[in-house]
């Protein structure tokens, strides 16, 4: 398999505010004054009541909502819309239902243009990168729900993204599976020191995941935590069960009762 | 404990299905030799099958059907190709375009309401007796469930799946091609299996409406100048077995298309 290229992939997000109208004279205001700085290689978790916008923040990073005002910044470059650096994991596998595993896995490197040749050889090595190499020609209605979220990140690492964005990946799957993925994901990521900023409604997740976790605050959402995990790595589930593990979890509860009151 | 076996489908399978459509056409014929006899109706009347079958039998060996068959599968086939390529575009048209909508709907609905064996005389006057009018009045017919069936389908493709393709930057024509269509494809062909057989109806009434050849003017003329009643339901039969003809066509492209996909 070749190597992933490590990438550089530093994000600075300053003064974000999003509004969406909501037909009546206010509008309803998603994020406002949010401010991060993400470094290169680092995991972040972000966490947050529902309606603080996580999924929204998500979006303006990935390019597809651009902000009212502030700014987005991927190697101090402005984001103003989805760009090939950056890979996405939506909470739904969102696979083309016609197309194989494979060709699932390949739809990014189709669209961008590449050769059969390149294609076919790329999509081999991110199927056996996430483990789907017998599942190839499945059709996503026959694979696992554990299984389409594995083609789904598979196709979201196929242009090499510096920055990975998940939201909720594997929120909708059975507890087993999520940490056994949640463990996958950890292993992939030390292969390819991306970037990664995970949308999580789970304690344990955003612990065992992230450097970082990031508490975002009740609507209008901004930053009001912003807590290093300091757990060492490589991390196993056996990790959760440490003391530093638990203390953090009661910081965090502490900081989403202070928004979510 | 024994396990009861699995309850077996009635007409299930390859050769179930021809067994039981096999079954379903004898049955359709005694019936249909039980009420000539029953009511004892003259050949002009009702004649039996065999004596339809024999008819069909010279008539097309003797190149009186094959003649007019001819004629009507040509308007059949360019009214239909004509009819069904321009509803695909308007039907995308009208699902993509709030503008086209209005402007375009109103109109397709009165046409639709508005009877084709009414407009037939009409559009017969204007384009003579030759093969436009026919093409027309096929095109017409054909219209209205293929362009509403592509709208549908083109509409409910799946936004989720959309804003994928989006963040993976593909251009209107990547997102037509590799994601509406096949999407959308079941629904059309839903509307190009009505459309096909409306379109040999529509060649009928159009060659009712004025025409020197065709098999709706065979119709009229075995009841009329030949009052040749065999030859009548004969040439029934091959209106409705052209209509199978295309249908069973129409279903195998489907299908080969779908699997393509």
């Amino acid at each position: 398999m070749s190597e992933i290229r490590a990438g550089v992939g530093r994000l600075d997000l300053a003064g974000i505010r999003v509004a969406f109208p909501t037909g009546r004279d206010e509008s309803l205001v998603a994020l406002d004054d949010l401010n991060l700085r993400i470094e290169p290689g680092q995991i972040v978790s972000l966490i947050g009541p529902n309606g603080s916008g996580k999924s929204t923040l998500l979006r303006v990073v990935a390019g597809l909502l651009r902000p009212d005002r502030g700014e987005a910044r991927l190697d101090d470059e402005s984001i103003i819309g989805p760009d090939p650096r950056i890979g996405l994991v939506f909470q739904e596998p969102r696979l083309l239902p016609w197309r194989s595993a494979a060709r699932n896995v390949g739809y990014p490197l189709e669209l961008a243009g590449w050769s059969r040749h390149d294609r076919d050889r790329r999509v081999g090595e991110l199927l056996e990168l996430v483990g789907l190499e017998a599942a190839a020609q499945v059709i996503p209605g026959e694979l696992s729900g554990g299984m389409r979220q594995r083609a789904a990140l598979a196709r979201s690492l196929a242009l090499q993204p510096r920055v990975l964005l998940l939201d909720e990946p594997f929120s909708a799957l059975d507890e087993l599976t999520r940490e056994r993925l949640n463990v996958e994901l950890l292993a992939l990521w030390a292969r390819t020191s991306t970037t990664i900023v995970v949308v999580t409604h789970s304690i344990s997740e955003a612990i065992f995941l992230g450097d970082r976790v990031v508490v975002l605050s009740e609507r209008p959402g901004h930053v009001v935590a912003d807590l290093p995990v300091s757990l060492p790595r490589p991390r196993s589930l056996a990790t959760l069960d440490e003391s530093i593990a638990s203390a953090m979890g009661r910081e965090i509860r502490a900081n989403l009762a202070g928004v979510a009151a | 404990m024994t396990a009861a076996p699995y309850p077996a489908q009635a007409g299930g399978g390859r050769v179930g299905g021809l067994v039981t459509a096999a079954a379903g056409l004898v049955a359709f014929l005694a019936l249909w030799k039980a009420i000539v006899i029953v009511g004892n109706y003259p050949s002009f009347i009702l004649p039996p099958p065999e004596t339809v079958v024999a008819r069909f039998v010279s008539g097309w060996s003797d190149g009186t059907i094959g003649r007019h068959a001819g004629t009507t599968l040509l308007e059949v086939a360019l009214g239909f190709g004509a009819g069904a390529s321009t509803a695909i575009v308007v039907g995308y048209g009208l699902a993509r375009s709030r503008l086209v909508e209005r402007l375009v709907s109103p109109y397709i609905v009165a046409a639709q309401a508005t009877p084709i064996l009414a407009l037939a005389p009409l559009l017969a006057l204007w384009f003579g007796p030759g093969l436009t009018a026919k093409v027309v009045i096929c095109a017409l017919i054909v219209f209205f469930p293929v362009a509403i069936s592509t709208m549908v389908g083109i509409r409910a493709v799946d936004a989720r799946l959309l804003e994928l393709a989006r963040s993976l930057r593909a251009t209107r024509r990547q997102v037509l091609v590799t994601l509406e269509i096949p999407a959308a494809m079941p629904s059309i062909f839903g509307g190009l299996r009505v459309g096909v057989t409306l379109a040999v109806v529509g060649a009928i009434v159009g060659e009712w409406a004025g025409s020197e050849r065709g098999l709706g003017v065979l119709v009229n003329l075995a009841r009329g100048s030949l009052f040749d009643i065999p030859l009548l339901f004969a040439t029934l039969l091959t209106i409705a077995l052209l209509g199978i003809v295309l249908y069973a066509l129409v279903v195998i492209v489907e299908r080969a298309l779908l699997r393509a996909r």
